[in-house]
């Protein structure tokens, strides 16, 4: 009872080191009750190795982690998370009924077979062999099986990869779904666009430590650069002197500005130019957030 | 307050009855055993070797020297038989889920602890029982080998036991090489071990050095039961009993050490 009242999980001051390298390097995380959460970071940055030492399938070397209240390792704990993992190759000869009704027998009180196949979109699926699906729909299996268990906590490691669009934002609805019954989901993606779209809360590591934990918006208002883009005959090299302008470029005979005060130069540009057309400001999303992050680290680094 | 309904709450609904629990072992061990049956790849080799091999240097090759040329065979390829959905169906099997990660997903659900080997235990137990049913139904209707009904069920019942400290065995080697490299591993174990224990040439022909380094191998002392239960030999078979289950424990002990630490 002494944990703060809504965190279900938690890794605290977690060290976990592979012989030399240190994998996780004093991490402190908690997961909250319904939140979706998603890990971000560089290939190496110890997203999986947070996620191994949720799921009890490492130890940590220092820190302590906790799985609802328990150790990880304690089946109880298990029981009320979901898992699906990026890599995991399921037995081919049985059916994607079979390969649900065992995984449901896992848990105290599973969904049943036909809320877990519609939630997931693979009621069409049950009756084939696992082996003769495509890559897409395996992922899709694999989802069934992460939420067949009614969990309150979710791990979805990189969970649409080898998605078509449409099966990707099929599976966007279905996660948006269980975190409004209630279900934390800790997501961990390479693309981007994925956490912007879900996530309520992004935190990024690097090196094996937390370098941002916030919204997705506060994450993306730490990079305050818009982009502007329009069809005409100015000067880049020009505008890039103007106030309040980072960089201005000519690409593809458009011209791109950057700045920090996207008001203000639109309006100078049109003055300039009363032909400009084609104007397009975009504000800078979690890729370039993500981006300015990771390399504000390494520079620190390198600067340490 | 809401921090007892965080934890506490969840606990008392959630806790996993134990009919539930027999069930999820239930279902592991069903499932293991559907999916081996239904792979060709892995049954035809476990039934055909044994059974080609009785049916070629047994019962065509053989059939001068009487019936009870036949009934040695027959325990001989029934032991040949049996070592092999042990070492395989574990060994193979648990180095390509060690390696796929199906095994670390299994670990992070929440399987009951055990039901995983116990499933890979009863489906060669049963790959061992096809085995030795197809030999002797070779052994009495092809050979015409006279084996009453109680030999029969004593022999099935050696092959289906006596599979498991080959169980323990494939899957301490299981532990120790990953993915695509175990068939092979196996293969220098099974092969070589069969034939210093006498199962392809029966041991009093071998070099007498040879028939003295016999007990190291399992499958001798197997052999000398498999004989036992046909009424081939009455010699007491309690060591040989201890020795097998010495072996399935050690190899079991140290292959679930190593896979609890290294996973």
């Amino acid at each position: 009872m002494e944990q703060p009242v809504a965190t279900i999980a938690s890794l605290a001051g977690a060290v976990k080191r592979y012989g030399a390298l240190t994998a996780l390097d004093g991490l402190d995380l908690m997961l909250h009750r319904g939140e979706l959460l998603a890990l971000l970071g560089p290939n190496g940055a110890g997203k999986s190795t947070a996620i191994n030492l949720l799921l009890g399938l490492v130890r940590a070397d220092a820190g302590r982690v906790s799985l609802f209240g328990k150790d990880p390792q304690d089946i109880n704990a298990r029981r009320r998370i979901g898992v699906m993992l990026q890599s995991a190759v399921l037995p081919g000869t049985l059916s994607v009924a079979e390969l649900l009704r065992l995984t449901m027998s896992y848990y105290p009180a599973p969904r049943t077979l036909a809320e877990t196949a519609e939630m997931a979109g693979i009621g069409d699926l049950l009756a084939r062999r696992y082996a003769a699906l495509s890559g897409g729909q395996q992922r899709r299996v694999q989802f069934a099986m992460a939420l067949c268990g009614r969990p309150e906590l979710l791990f979805l490691d990189e969970p649409t990869v080898g998605m078509d669009i449409d099966a990707r934002r099929r599976l966007w609805a279905a996660i948006r779904r269980l975190v409004a019954e209630g279900c934390a989901v800790v997501l961990t993606t390479h693309y981007l666009e994925e956490a912007e779209a879900l996530a309520q809360r992004v935190v990024v590591l690097a090196k094996g430590r937390v370098l941002s934990d916030g919204s997705v918006h506060a994450l993306r208002s730490r990079v305050a650069q818009s982009r502007i883009r329009c069809v005409s005959d100015l000067d880049a090299a020009a505008i890039a002197a103007w106030p309040r302008v980072t960089s201005a470029i000519r690409e593809d005979g458009r011209l791109e500005v950057c700045t920090e005060a996207a008001e203000a130069v639109v309006r100078r540009l049109l003055d300039a130019d009363p032909a400009l057309g084609e104007l397009e400001v975009l504000r800078a999303g979690l890729a370039e957030a993500f981006t300015e992050i990771t390399r504000e680290e390494s520079t620190e680094q390198e600067a340490a | 307050m809401e921090a007892i309904e965080q934890f506490a709450m969840p606990d008392a609904s959630r806790r996993m009855p134990a009919s539930r629990v027999i069930g999820a072992y239930w279902a592991e061990m069903r499932s293991e055993c559907i999916r081996y049956l239904r792979a060709p790849g892995f049954m035809l080799p476990v039934m055909l070797f044994p059974t080609m091999f009785y049916l070629l240097f047994g019962i065509v090759m053989n059939h001068a020297n009487g019936p009870d040329a036949l009934r040695y065979l027959l325990a001989s390829y029934g032991v040949f038989g049996v070592m092999s959905p042990g070492l395989f169906g574990f060994g193979v099997s648990l180095a390509a889920e060690r390696d796929n990660g199906l095994l670390t997903l299994k670990r992070a659900l929440p399987m009951p602890p055990g039901a995983y080997l116990l499933g890979k235990m009863l489906m060669a137990m049963l790959a061992a029982a096809v085995v030795i049913m197809l030999l002797l139904a070779m052994a009495v209707g092809l050979g015409h080998v006279p084996v009453s009904g109680g030999q029969a069920l004593l022999l099935l019942v050696t092959g289906m036991l006596g599979v498991l400290p080959f169980c323990a065995l494939g899957m301490f080697v299981g532990t120790l090489v990953k993915g695509q490299g175990a068939p092979g591993v196996l293969n220098l174990v099974y092969l070589p071990m069969s034939f210093l224990s006498g199962l392809w040439v029966p041991l009093p022909m071998l070099p007498s050095a040879l028939q003295k380094l016999a007990p190291i191998w399992p499958s001798s002392h197997l052999h000398a039961i498999a004989l036992r239960a046909l009424g081939l030999s009455q010699d007491p078979i309690s060591t040989h009993l201890l020795v097998l289950a010495g072996i399935g424990v050690l190899f079991g002990m140290l292959a679930a050490r190593r896979l609890r630490r290294v996973g």
